[in-house]
């Protein structure tokens, strides 16, 4: 990785930024993260292949995909810029501006909105007080809207961080987010 | 009741490895490496095994169609990017049974002579991921993965990969793609995956469940697990059953098992005891049923005879209160998020039919609109690289045409004009008239 250094400010602002959200200051790969890098490489047979899953490290990382992500991100994979901006805006997974401290996504397909999954969208957003796409004032909760989760046994349900909640009522999400509040 | 790939729901610790040889895990491998690849082939061929991740495509010949002669490194790739509205069968084997499908994996690549396999877990999945990567670590830690395979000249590493949320992924061309770093973008075929696949080497793709049944051909030999099930569709298979119905849940029963008897016996009747409207009887993909269509058994080859498709068996119930323009509309308003973007039809034409099914909802529809929605549809199909397309254009078609009363109300009726209509009717609660 003897390209990763190759990091700074300046070459943010020398490449174009196609819109995320910046982070403040320089963004380096911790210690941890680059052997992580070394051990994902040697799971496929070449680095692009691991973009992926470094993506995902660099989520873990930093929070969002900022565009200076991007640039560390293409740096360790040695691909252009334009190939990981690619992959960051078509996979809805990655966000690309800072998150609340909690992500609630919310199902609205078929299965859940039959089993009232609209109405309990708008219940969440007067509860919240924010629409969705949008984080509480106080950074806690980041409301979305999810194309099918996969847990239709249990409409309507809902993705809290990295749990699934199924039977959702306005009554369990509201157990949920005093838990975490 | 008999049980194969869920049999182990319900045990405690059953995706721990103890727990999982001491029902039977790893038993079926040896048995498999007694026969020759081709032999084995042979078998799941005659087994009638189907591909479960939806196409139906026979599990045995799709294994047979990779090159004999190739220099290349072969791969399999596991999808495990469960994402078609109505299923949610995949994670029940990765969460309670993950030493079975690495069993399954072990077998196919024997008969492949695969030496590395992908599973490829959609993003979300986070519990399901973390059982595969554990039940994957003890089972090298105790030789039945890994260097020589419980004593035997046959080395396997499995990984796991994580999606990042792209419906498109679950198409096995667009899977590969994503596999190799880059957006899902399906690619045209031929040539197929088993002659340029991952990293343009031969590669099978094969859906989780289809792989979990194959430790139980080896098992129970072809002849017997093919007998479980209907003509060519062997075998058992997990049908998700949601929507407006008593006990939805995912429940394993024979191919070819009558809808019908899957509705009202099995998942309890229609809930609130109200009355059946309508059937999507496999994902979203598939086009609706009337309540007059159900006697119909739940394999491959009866759907396609009247005009539906089997799919991944994620059978959706809609009750008399359902309003199916707007289930239209929470449908193709997916179809159109999750079109990849390459082909003009399907981008165009899911975005169009988004809009239209939209407007009439909002009571702006006009004369014509309907013909046009067809219109639309058809040109849609036939005319993409992958069968996205198709799976939004075909259900689409068969919303407008056998409920077109439905849709005529809404463009000929007067409706408040301002808040969006798009509300399902709540349990309990009767249908707006």
């Amino acid at each position: 990785m003897t390209t990763m250094t190759a990091t700074s400010q300046d070459r943010a602002s020398q490449t174009i930024n196609y819109g995320t959200v910046d982070h403040a200051g320089p963004v380096a790969w911790s210690d941890t993260a680059k052997s992580e890098i070394e051990t994902i490489f040697a799971k496929y047979p070449d680095k692009r292949s691991a973009t992926l899953p470094v993506m995902w490290l660099a989520v873990r990382e930093f929070g969002w995909i900022s565009h200076q992500v991007e640039l560390i991100v293409a740096d360790a994979l040695e691909r252009p810029l334009n190939e990981i901006h690619q992959v960051v805006t078509f996979y809805t997974m990655y966000p690309r501006k800072p998150m609340g401290r909690h992500h609630i996504q919310l199902c609205r397909n078929i299965s859940c909105w039959l089993a009232g999954a609209e109405g309990l969208r708008e219940h969440i957003e007067q509860v919240l007080g924010i629409g969705v796409g949008e984080t509480t004032a106080d950074g806690k909760f980041t409301l979305s809207e999810v194309e099918c989760l996969a847990y239709c046994e249990c409409a309507p349900a809902m993705r809290f961080d990295d749990k699934y909640v199924g039977n959702l009522t306005r009554e369990s999400f509201s157990q949920v987010i005093q838990e975490n509040a | 009741m008999l049980k194969l790939v869920t049999k182990n729901i319900g045990i405690e610790n059953s995706h721990t490895l103890d727990v999982a040889r001491a029902r039977g895990a790893y038993s079926r491998v040896e048995k498999a490496f007694a026969m020759t690849p081709d032999q084995l082939i042979q078998e799941v061929i005659n087994s009638n095994l189907r591909g479960l991740g939806g196409a139906g495509f026979p599990a045995g010949r799709k294994w047979s169609f990779l090159p004999k002669d190739s220099p290349k490194p072969r791969y399999l790739v596991i999808n495990a990017d469960e994402g078609e509205p109505g299923t949610c069968k995949d994670k029940y084997v990765m969460i309670h049974d993950p030493h079975l499908l690495i069993e399954g994996i072990i077998i196919a690549c024997w008969a492949i002579r695969a030496h590395m396999a992908y599973i490829y877990v959609r993003g979300e999945y986070d519990l399901p991921i973390e059982r595969m990567e554990k039940a994957i670590a003890e089972a090298k830690h105790v030789g039945v993965l890994g260097e020589k395979i419980m004593g035997h000249d046959f080395s396997l590493d499995i990984v796991v990969h994580r999606g990042a949320g792209a419906y498109i992924c679950g198409e096995e061309t667009a899977l590969l793609e994503s596999l190799e770093g880059k957006r899902g973008w399906p690619r045209l075929k031929p040539p197929f995956p088993a002659v340029e696949g991952y990293m343009r080497c031969p590669t099978v793709v094969n859906n989780v469940e289809t792989l979990a049944y194959v430790p139980y051909v080896v098992e129970m030999g072809a002849a017997a697990f093919a007998a479980l099930g209907s003509e060519r569709n062997g075998g058992l298979r997990m049908y998700s059953i949601s929507g407006r119905v008593n006990r939805p849940g995912v429940y394993e029963l024979p191919m070819g098992t009558p809808l019908r008897q899957m509705i009202y016996d099995v998942a309890g009747g229609i809930s609130g005891g109200r009355q059946l409207k309508a059937v999507i009887p496999g994902g979203s993909s598939a086009p609706i049923l009337r309540a007059d269509e159900i006697d119909v058994a739940m394999d491959f080859d009866s759907l396609a005879k009247i005009g539906s498709m089997l799919g991944s068996a994620g059978v959706v119930v809609l009750d008399e209160t359902v309003s199916i323009p707007e289930a239209l509309l929470v449908l193709i308003r997916f179809y159109a998020h999750e079109s990849c973007g390459q082909c003009t039809p399907c981008r165009e034409g899911t975005a169009w039919l988004e809009q239209i099914v939209r407007r009439i909802l909002d009571s702006k529809g006009r004369p014509g609109d309907l013909d046009n929605m067809l219109r639309v549809a058809k040109n849609i199909i036939g005319n993409t690289i992958c069968p996205l397309g198709d799976a939004a254009a075909l259900p689409v078609i068969s919303y407008v045409t056998k409920f077109r009363g439905e849709f005529e109300d809404w463009l000929t009726r007067a409706r408040p004009v301002g808040a969006f209509p798009l509300r399902a009717t709540h349990i309990g609660e009767p249908a707006a008239a």
